[in-house]
C-alpha cells in the first residue's frame, strides 16, 4: 500500500477541526497536547493499524493506547471519523452520562482500549496487551503514545525496561516530544534530555522524527515493522508541536490544559479552512441529550 | 482444643502461602489462561511453585509492583485471568493507584494474592508490616476483599476468585496458622461462616485471617468462666455478610471483632457501619490500635499488641463485667 499522504492530511485537518470543536462545546480539557499528538494518531488510524470499527474486538486488531489520556480529544476524533460511532457524540465530551470522559474510559466507548488518564501508567499496560498477545500468538501490534513530561514518571522506566527485558518487539512506543508540560518547559521543570540515548541504554531501537511529518511517522512504523523479529521494541521519539497548526497556541504551555473560547475556536477553524459560522455550528450541533 | 464445640486432637499448623502456591499449580493445570506475575518474592509467596510448572506462564516483573499492575491490567485486557503476588505492603500500598486506576475502575480480571500481611510478618519490622491494606482496598468500588483463616479455606478462596470476574484482594501472612476448618468447608462471596453458632450469647466474635483461631481460643476460655458465645469467620470483608453482623449484634451483649490490622477501616469498621445504620450495638474492635508496628517474633508481637487469646479474653472479660 502506497502511502496516500495527501489523503492522511486532509484526515488530519479533519481531526484538528473537531478537536477545536469539542473542547470549545465542552469548555475545558487539554488542547495543546491534542493538536500535537494528531499526526501521529492520525496515520494510525488511517494508515498503518489494523483495525475495524464495526467490530472493535477483533482479536487480530493491533492495540493503541494513549497513555497520555488527558490528549483524549484526538483519540476521540480519529474513533468517530474513523466510524467507531457518531461524530455527533463529540458534542457531549464532558458532559454528565456522556460516553465520552474528560479521559478516556473503555467501559461506554467502543475502540477505547484502555482507560487511562493517571499519567505513567499506559505503558506498563501496553506491555501486558503485548505480552499477552504473544502468549496467545496473535500477530498484532501494540502502539503507545506518551507525553514527553509523562517520561517524568518513574513506572514509565519500569515499564521501559520490562518491555526490553521480554523482548517486546510487538510493541512500538510513541514519545510525543513537544517540549513542554503544564509549569513550562520539560528542559526547565524536570531535565528529561537526552531521550533517545535513554531508550538505546535500556536496549530499545529508536529513532527520532519529526512527529508533525506525515511522510516521516510513515517511516517511524516501517522501522518498526522491520524490527519485528529483532527481539527488540520500537521507541519513536517524536518531536513535535505543541498546539500545531493554530498559529497562537503553537508552543505556549499555558494551551495545555484550556480549551478556547468561542471567538477563539473561530479563529482556530478558520486557521485550519474551515469555513463555518460558529453560532450556526453551536446552535445545530452543540445540544447533546442523555 | 475444642472449635466451635468440636474437640480437636491435635493442632495442625499449615501454611496459607503454601496452599495458594498449590493451589495455583492446580489452576494452572484446568486453564490455560491464568497467569501469574511476582516482583523478586516468588520464593515468599509461593508463586516459584507455579513458576516451577508453568514456566511460560509466569513472569517476574522484579521489584516495580507499579509496573506489575499495569502488565497484569493489560494481560487481563487480553482475555486472560492473572494472579499477581507480593508482600501485602508492595502488593497494596506501594501500587495503590495504579490497582485503582489501572485496574478496579475498569473492573479487570486481576486477582491480587498478598503474602505477609500484618505484625505477624515478625522480625522485619514496621516497613514490612501491613496492618493498612484492608481498609485501604476497601473504600476501592468493584474490589473484593477475601482473608482466609486457614490453609484450607486459603485454597478454596483463591478458587472462587477464579470464577469472579472482576478484581479481588486475598490477604496471607507469613507464618503457619492452626488448620479450622477440613475439606467440608465451602466458601461463598459475601458470606460469613458460623463456626459456632447461638440466638443468645454474651459474646459475638466477628473474626478474620488468622484472628478466627484466637477467637475460637478466647471464646473457649470464656465458655470455661460460664459465658456464651459466637464465633463467625469473616473470610470476605467486601462484600461482607450484613445479614449475619446484624444477626449476631442481634443474639450477643458484646459484639467484638477480631483482626491483625488496623482498628480503623477493616473489618471492625465494616462491622460498625452495618451496625450503625442496622442495630445500633455496643462493638468493642481488637487489632492494632492505630500504631505502627516493630520488631520481635510473631509470637512476642501478638502478646505485646494484645492479639493473643489471653489478651482478648482480658479485655472482653472487662467490658462484660
Amino acid at each position: 500500500m502506497v502511502v496516500d499522504i495527501e489523503f492522511l492530511e486532509e484526515k488530519a485537518r479533519q481531526i484538528r477541526i473537531e478537536i477545536v470543536k469539542m473542547l470549545t462545546n465542552a469548555g475545558s480539557g487539554h488542547t495543546g497536547g491534542s493538536l500535537s499528538a494528531t499526526d501521529i494518531v492520525t496515520a494510525l488510524y488511517f494508515y498503518k493499524m489494523k483495525h475495524n470499527p464495526k467490530n472493535p474486538q477483533w482479536k487480530e486488531r493491533d492495540r493503541f493506547v494513549l497513555s497520555k489520556g488527558h490528549a483524549a480529544p484526538v483519540l476521540y476524533a480519529a474513533l468517530a471519523l474513523s466510524g467507531y460511532f457518531d461524530k455527533s457524540l463529540l458534542n457531549s465530551l464532558r458532559k454528565l452520562g456522556s460516553p465520552l470522559q474528560g479521559h478516556p474510559c473503555c467501559k461506554n466507548l467502543p475502540g477505547v482500549e484502555v482507560s487511562t488518564g493517571s499519567l505513567g501508567q499506559g505503558l506498563s499496560v501496553a506491555c501486558g496487551m503485548a505480552l499477552g498477545l504473544r502468549l496467545s500468538g496473535i500477530n498484532s501490534r501494540v502502539y503507545c503514545l506518551l507525553g514527553d513530561g509523562e517520561l517524568q514518571e518513574g513506572q514509565v522506566w519500569e515499564a521501559i525496561m520490562a518491555i526490553a527485558h521480554f523482548k517486546l518487539d510487538n510493541l512500538c512506543l510513541f514519545v510525543d516530544n513537544n517540549g513542554l508540560q503544564i509549569d513550562g518547559l520539560i528542559s526547565d521543570v524536570m531535565n528529561i534530555y537526552p531521550i533517545k540515548e535513554k531508550f538505546e541504554a535500556f536496549n530499545w531501537n529508536v529513532i527520532e522524527i519529526n512527529g508533525n511529518d506525515l511522510e516521516e511517522i510513515e517511516k517511524s512504523v516501517n522501522f518498526f515493522h522491520s524490527n519485528i523479529g529483532s527481539g527488540k521494541p520500537t521507541a519513536v521519539i517524536a518531536k513535535t508541536v505543541k498546539g500545531k497548526c493554530i498559529s497562537f497556541m503553537e508552543n505556549k504551555a499555558e494551551w495545555h490544559g484550556v480549551a478556547p473560547t468561542k471567538e477563539e475556536a473561530l479563529k482556530a477553524l478558520d486557521e485550519l479552512g474551515c469555513v463555518q459560522d460558529l453560532d450556526e455550528w453551536l446552535s445545530e450541533e452543540s445540544v447533546w441529550k442523555r | 482444643m475444642v472449635i466451635g464445640g468440636k474437640r480437636m486432637e491435635k493442632i495442625i499448623m499449615q501454611s496459607t502461602r503454601d496452599f495458594y502456591g498449590k493451589t495455583l499449580v492446580e489452576l494452572g493445570k484446568e486453564n490455560k489462561n491464568i497467569i501469574v506475575l511476582d516482583a523478586d518474592l516468588s520464593a515468599s509467596t509461593r508463586t516459584s511453585l507455579f513458576q516451577k510448572e508453568f514456566p511460560d506462564r509466569f513472569f517476574n516483573c522484579g521489584i516495580s509492583e507499579a509496573n506489575m499492575m499495569g502488565i497484569a491490567a493489560g494481560l487481563a485486557l487480553s482475555g486472560k485471568i492473572v494472579f499477581v503476588s507480593s508482600f501485602a505492603m508492595f502488593a497494596t500500598l506501594r501500587p495503590y493507584e495504579q490497582i485503582r486506576n489501572s485496574i478496579a475502575s475498569q473492573n479487570l480480571n486481576v486477582k491480587i494474592v498478598a503474602s505477609h500481611a500484618g505484625i505477624s510478618v515478625g522480625e522485619d519490622g514496621l516497613s514490612h508490616q501491613t496492618i493498612e491494606d484492608i481498609a485501604i482496598l476497601r473504600v476501592m468500588p468493584n474490589m473484593n476483599i477475601f482473608v482466609p483463616a486457614d490453609a484450607i479455606s486459603t485454597n478454596k478462596i483463591v478458587k472462587e476468585a477464579v470464577r469472579i470476574n472482576g478484581p479481588v484482594y486475598i490477604r496471607l501472612s507469613r507464618p503457619k496458622t492452626p488448620l479450622i476448618y477440613d475439606e467440608n468447608y465451602e466458601f461463598i462471596r459475601g458470606k460469613a461462616t458460623f463456626i459456632k453458632d447461638s440466638i443468645k450469647a454474651d459474646v459475638g466474635f466477628i473474626a478474620c485471617g488468622n484472628m478466627v483461631f484466637e477467637a475460637i481460643r478466647a471464646s473457649n476460655l470464656l465458655e470455661r468462666e460460664g459465658y456464651s458465645t459466637i464465633i463467625a469467620d469473616f473470610a470476605s470483608i467486601k462484600p461482607i455478610d450484613k445479614e449475619a453482623i446484624v444477626k449476631i449484634g442481634k443474639s450477643s451483649r458484646l459484639v467484638v471483632t477480631l483482626e491483625e490490622h488496623s482498628i480503623i477501616g477493616g473489618l471492625g469498621g465494616a462491622v460498625c457501619e452495618v451496625l450503625s445504620e442496622e442495630y445500633p450495638t455496643k462493638v468493642l474492635r481488637i487489632g492494632i490500635m492505630d500504631v505502627f508496628g516493630e520488631s520481635g517474633s510473631p509470637e512476642a508481637l501478638f502478646k505485646h499488641y494484645g492479639l493473643t487469646s489471653e489478651e482478648v479474653y482480658k479485655k472482653v472479660i472487662k467490658f462484660l463485667k
